[in-house]
């Protein structure tokens, strides 16, 4: 499997999240994904976007194109050197949260995506990579 | 600083979001159409997203709640023209919108509000000006 680095995109405010969204569009349009693929992939990155954010404290969106064979995908990863996540299992249940929000960012997107993984260490940050294939 | 422009027509308020929306974006939206329903005694409310591509749980939530808060301030709201990629994404995301109203389009939408005060409005004026 072969993988093409893309740009590396600060996450530090809300109109970063905005051009998470507008990156991962024009990537996924630019790999051929349907219209509903490249809508979940924009979805989930806004989702995981906004917790890089608001609870990391700010991190970076590094993208990267991948082809296996005749299959192409996209993978994102979503790295902060926050605060982590004690809890991870609760973490990754729905309508749990920590904040404001629904409870929806990671475990909503990882039924957007094919592949999710995700590395915290408490006092260290949080690294969420997830991955579509076309 | 940005805002959504509210429009009246007669007795009800449309609100076309056609812009990506940062999350400030989203929550002066809720200040400013409550104020508008307040100021202007609106019995409805019609908020067309057909231009919106995606939803996440952010602005899902937002439109839940502009839902909510016009239904407490007596006013109906009617959301139209959610594109279909995004109504399967929140689906898959968790979100269903329980209890936000839907039509397809902005017609079907009108004809909803219409029904439920037994009147039609009339002329658009931008609250902007």
């Amino acid at each position: 499997m072969s993988t093409s680095a893309n740009d590396v995109l600060p996450l530090r405010n809300e109109h970063d999240i905005v051009l998470a969204r507008q990156q991962v569009r024009r990537l996924s349009q630019e790999l051929g994904f349907s219209l509903v693929d490249q809508t979940k992939m924009v979805t989930a990155a806004s989702e995981l976007a906004r917790n890089a954010v608001i609870y990391g404290k700010g991190g970076v969106l590094r993208s990267e194109t991948l082809t296996d064979g005749v299959r192409r995908g996209l993978r994102l990863h979503f790295i902060d050197e926050g605060p982590g996540i004690p809890d991870l299992t609760r973490a990754m249940t729905d309508g749990w949260t920590s904040g404001k929000g629904l409870g929806l960012g990671l475990s909503g997107a990882r039924r957007l995506v094919n592949d999710f993984d995700i590395e915290t260490a408490v006092g260290r940050g949080t690294r969420v990579t997830v991955t579509r294939w076309k | 600083m940005d805002r959504i422009p509210i429009l009246r027509m007669g007795e009800f308020l449309l609100v076309t979001i056609q812009v990506d929306m940062h999350d400030q974006l989203a929550l002066t939206l809720q200040d400013d159409l409550t104020a508008a329903i307040q100021r202007l005694g609106a019995k409805g409310v019609l908020i067309d997203i057909s231009a919106l591509e995606m939803v996440d749980s952010f602005i899902g939530r937002m439109i839940a709640n502009l839902s909510r808060m016009s239904r407490i301030l007596d006013a109906h709201t009617v959301v139209v023209g959610m594109r279909p990629a995004v109504a399967i994404t929140l689906v898959e995301l968790g979100l269903s919108l329980a209890g936000v109203e839907t039509a397809l389009d902005v017609e079907r939408g009108m004809r909803r509000l219409r029904a439920s005060v037994g009147e039609s409005g009339a002329s658009i004026v931008d609250l902007g000006e």
